[in-house]
C-alpha cells in the first residue's frame, strides 16, 4: 500500500483528464512523469476510479514499452541498440555501463535509485552513433572511456 | 437477388454480416478459431483466410460481403497459409497432447489433422511457465493458448467480468489476469465460460474425477450423486444421442455400473427452492423490504453480485441453491444411517456448471461445520469417466433413481434454462393450479433466449414486475438501471451463463446454434411430460416438510449466514 499522498496526486490527475475511460493512457503518462514510473497499486486505483477492468488497463500497460512497473533512478541511462550503434560496436558501452554501475540484463536500476540503465531499439540518432540519453539530453559517438568519465560526473552531482 | 459466388457455388447474401457467414451457409466448415458468432469480430487466428479471383488473401470473418464476389475456399496458396499457421501455433505449443486435458476435444488437434500438419519444423523456445491451479473451478495453463482471445472476449464482454486479458506485446504476449495474479485473486466467478469458448486446454475445467474414483473405491463410503436439470439433456453428446434428448436414465444406469450407491434427482431440491424461496418472496413483498429479491441458485452470479455490487447482496435470497438444499438433505437422510452403519457418505453432485465447484466451499453452505457437497463433477468429467470404464451409453435401456428424492415437478426440471426459476416459482405462487394456469405463465415473456425480459404479474391482489436476465454483462446492465433508479422490479432471476445452466461452464463445448436449440426445447419436454408440474404439488416435498424437514428448515434450506 502506497501512502495516501500518491493517491491524492493521482486524483489529481484524474480530475484533470476526467474520470472516463479515454483518459487511461494519459492518466498513466502523467503518473509516471510525476514518479518516473507507475507503481502497480496507481494502475489498480486508476482502472477503479475509470471503470476499466483492472486485467485490460494491465494489457495498455504493459503493451506500451514506455510504462515502467519498476521504480527507476534519478537518471534514466538509455543506450541506443540499433542497427548503426550495434555496429559502431554499442554493445562495448553497454557492457561498460554495467561495469560501471554493477547492473546486469536481469538487474537495472542501482540499489541506491541513482541510476537506471536500459537499451533502446533506435533513438533516431543513427548519424551520431554510437548514442546514448541520460534522461532527455543526447550524448554522441560514445567509447567506453567517456562512459567511465560521464558516470563520475554524475555521480559528482555535475551538469552534464 | 444479391449473391456472391464461393468456390464455383452462387450463395445469396441474406443479411449475413460477414463472408465467413456465407461460406458456412454454403455448406463449408471453414476452420476457425477466435470467431465466434456471439462474441466481436477479432480477425486474429487468420484460419478463415480465402483467396479471391485476383489472388487477394484475406481473412473471410473480418471481410463484409459485397454482392458479385468470387472467392475460393481451397486454393493451393490457401491450403498452405493453414498449413503453415497450425505448424507456427504447434511450434510454441505444448505437444504432449496423449496427458492433455482436451485430448480428442482439442480444436487445435483437430484442425491440424485437418489441415494436414504431418511435422513441426521449428522448436518450441518459449520457456515453460506453472499451471494456474489457484480457482477451484479452472486450470489456467499458459503453455497451451494460442492467443485467439475467445476467452478474454467472453469473459469481458459477455460475463463483463474482464479478469483476464492479454499482456504485453508481439512474442511476449501472453493472456492473464492483472500482474499475472493468481485466478482466485481476481474477480473470476468461475463459471467456465472462457473455459468452454477455449480451443485448447489453456483453460480447462478443474477436475475431480480422481477424488471420486478413490471414493468408489472405499467400502467405508456411500457415495451419493445428485443430477442437476441441465445435464440429463447434454450428456449424451459424446455418444451420438440426438441433441437435448432427455438422458437422465441412461445416467442413472451409467452412475450405478460405476459404483454409486445412491443416484438423486437435483431437480427435486429445484421443488424444495420454489417452496423456500417464494416463501420469502411473499415476506419481503409483505414487508417491502429488500426488494427485488435476487434468485439465489447460481453461484457465477452471487459472486458476481458480491465482489462488483455488493449493496445488493443483502437482496440475494437467502436460499441455498438446489445443490446445496440437495446434499443438506441427503446428510441428513443418511445420518443415522451412517452411524449404525459406521459409514460415512459423501455427497457428489453432478453439474453442468464449474461454479458450483466453488459454491461447495462457501462458509455459508456447510452446516453445523461440516461441507454438505463433497464433490461437484461437472457434465464434461461424468462423460470422460463413463468413457473411462467402456460404458455403451447410447445402449443403455435406462433406469429410474432412487427414492426418496427422485420424484420432482416439470418446475423443477426447467431451472435449467433461463427464465426457468422464475416460472417454477410464478407456478407456486399462483392459486389456481390447472393447465391453463400454467400456459399463462409460460407465456408471460420469461421463456426465449433475449438477454433481458420483463413481464408484470398479478399476483393475489398485488402486481408483481419481474426481470429475467442471464449472462452477467447483462445483469451488470440491470443492476445499474435499477441503481440509477431507471427500473424497478420485484422479482429478479439471474443466471450467469447466457441461456442458463444448459450452456453452462460444465457442459460440453463447441455448442452451435443446433446444440442450443436442441437443449433448450429438450428441457422444456421434460417439463411437459411430467406428471406432477407445480413444485408444491410434489408428494414428496410435502412429506419432507412433515419429517425430516420440521424445524431444520432453516438450517438445512437455506445458507448459514
Amino acid at each position: 500500500m502506497l501512502e495516501q499522498s500518491y493517491y491524492d496526486k493521482t486524483d489529481e490527475i484524474i480530475a484533470r483528464h476526467g474520470a472516463a475511460k479515454k483518459s487511461l493512457i494519459p492518466v498513466i503518462q502523467d503518473i509516471q512523469a510525476e514518479y518516473r514510473y507507475l507503481p502497480p497499486e496507481l494502475l489498480s486505483y486508476v482502472a477503479k476510479k475509470l471503470g476499466i477492468g483492472e486485467a485490460k488497463a494491465y494489457s495498455v500497460a504493459t503493451f506500451y514499452e514506455n510504462f515502467s512497473f519498476e521504480a527507476k533512478g534519478k537518471y534514466i541511462i538509455r543506450v541506443c541498440d540499433g542497427t548503426a550503434c550495434h555496429v559502431r560496436k554499442s554493445t562495448a558501452i553497454l557492457n561498460k555501463l554495467r561495469e560501471e554501475l554493477g547492473l546486469s540484463s536481469e538487474k537495472h536500476t542501482t540499489d541506491d535509485m541513482m541510476f537506471t540503465l536500459e537499451t533502446v531499439s533506435c533513438l533516431g540518432a543513427c548519424g551520431l552513433a554510437p548514442a546514448m540519453t541520460v534522461n532527455d539530453t543526447v550524448h554522441p559517438a560514445m567509447t567506453p572511456e567517456k562512459v567511465t568519465e560521464l558516470i563520475q560526473k554524475l555521480r559528482n552531482g555535475e551538469e552534464v | 437477388m444479391e449473391y456472391i459466388t464461393i468456390d464455383s457455388k452462387c450463395v445469396p447474401i441474406e443479411g449475413e454480416k460477414n463472408v465467413l457467414s456465407l461460406i458456412r451457409k454454403a455448406g463449408i466448415d471453414l476452420p476457425t478459431f477466435c470467431y465466434h458468432s456471439e462474441l466481436s469480430i477479432y480477425g486474429a487466428c487468420r484460419m478463415c483466410v480465402v483467396e479471391d479471383e485476383r489472388g487477394r488473401v484475406f481473412a473471410s470473418c473480418s471481410e463484409q460481403p459485397r454482392p458479385g464476389m468470387v472467392i475460393y475456399t481451397n486454393t493451393k496458396k490457401i491450403q498452405k497459409y493453414r498449413r503453415l499457421i497450425i505448424e507456427l501455433l504447434l511450434s510454441s505449443h505444448c505437444r504432449d497432447c496423449t496427458t492433455c486435458q482436451k485430448n480428442g476435444m482439442c480444436e487445435l488437434q483437430d484442425l491440424a489433422y485437418r489441415v494436414g500438419v504431418h511435422a513441426v519444423r521449428f522448436l518450441n523456445t518459449k520457456k515453460q511457465q506453472p499451471l494456474d491451479l489457484s480457482s477451484p473451478s479452472i486450470v489456467r495453463d499458459p503453455n497451451k493458448c494460442i492467443l485467439c482471445g475467445d476467452c478474454v472476449r467472453t469473459c469481458d464482454e459477455i460475463q463483463g467480468v474482464g479478469a483476464i486479458d492479454f499482456a504485453n506485446r508481439g512474442s511476449r504476449t501472453e493472456v492473464m489476469p492483472a500482474f499475472n495474479k493468481k485466478l482466485s485473486e481476481t474477480d473470476c466467478v468461475g463459471c467456465g465460460q472462457c473455459a468452454s469458448v477455449c480451443p485448447t486446454a489453456a483453460i480447462s475445467i478443474k477436475t475431480n474425477v480422481t477424488q471420486v474414483w478413490d471414493a468408489i473405491g472405499d467400502k467405508n463410503i456411500r457415495v451419493v450423486a445428485q443430477v442437476a436439470p441441465a445435464v440429463r439433456l447434454a450428456v449424451g453428446d459424446h455418444f451420438g444421442i440426438p441433441k437435448g434428448e432427455n438422458s437422465f436414465g441412461k445416467l442413472v444406469e451409467a452412475l450405478r455400473i460405476m459404483g454409486f450407491d445412491e443416484v438423486y434427482d437435483t431437480n427435486f431440491a429445484a421443488d424444495l427452492t420454489v417452496m423456500e424461496e417464494s416463501k420469502e418472496f411473499l415476506e419481503r413483498l409483505e414487508s417491502g423490504e429488500k426488494l427485488p429479491l435476487f434468485t439465489s441458485c447460481c453461484p457465477g452470479w452471487v459472486k458476481y453480485c458480491e465482489t462488483k455490487y455488493p449493496e445488493f447482496a443483502g437482496n440475494i435470497s437467502t436460499c441455498r441453491s438446489p445443490q446445496g438444499m440437495m446434499s443438506a438433505v441427503i446428510k441428513e437422510y443418511f445420518k443415522e444411517r451412517d452411524a449404525a452403519e459406521g459409514k460415512q457418505t459423501m455427497v457428489v453432485s453432478i453439474m453442468p456448471c464449474t461454479a458450483k465447484k466453488g459454491e461447495i466451499l462457501r462458509p455459508d453452505n456447510y452446516t453445523d461445520g461440516r461441507q454438505d457437497t463433497d464433490c461437484v463433477l461437472t457434465t464434461v468429467e461424468i462423460i470422460r469417466m463413463i468413457k473411462e470404464v467402456g460404458i455403451r451409453f447410447e445402449k443403455l435401456a435406462g433406469e429410474a433413481a432412487d427414492m426418496p428424492f427422485s420424484i420432482a415437478s416439470g418446475g423443477g426440471a426447467i431451472f435449467g434454462a433461463t427464465g426457468g426459476v422464475t416460472e417454477a416459482v410464478l407456478r407456486r405462487l399462483m392459486s389456481e393450479k390447472n393447465y391453463k394456469t400454467l400456459n399463462t405463465i409460460s407465456f408471460s415473456g420469461i421463456r426465449g433466449e433475449e438477454g433481458l425480459k420483463e413481464t408484470t404479474v398479478q399476483v393475489g391482489e398485488r402486481e408483481v414486475r419481474i426481470a429475467v436476465v442471464h449472462g452477467l454483462a447483462n445483469a451488470g446492465r440491470l443492476l445499474d438501471s435499477i441503481k440509477a433508479g431507471e427500473k424497478t422490479y420485484d422479482f429478479v432471476e439471474v443466471m450467469a451463463c447466457r441461456r442458463g445452466c444448459i450452456m453452462g461452464g460444465g457442459q460440453p463445448a463447441q455448442a452451435g446454434p443446433r446444440t442450443r436449440r436442441g437443449r433448450m426445447e429438450g428441457i422444456y419436454r421434460v417439463d411437459a411430460a411430467s406428471n406432477i408440474r407445480f413444485p408444491d404439488e410434489n408428494p414428496i416435498v410435502e412429506q419432507l416438510y412433515g419429517g425430516l424437514l420440521q424445524g431444520k428448515e432453516h438450517k438445512l434450506l437455506h445458507r448459514n449466514m
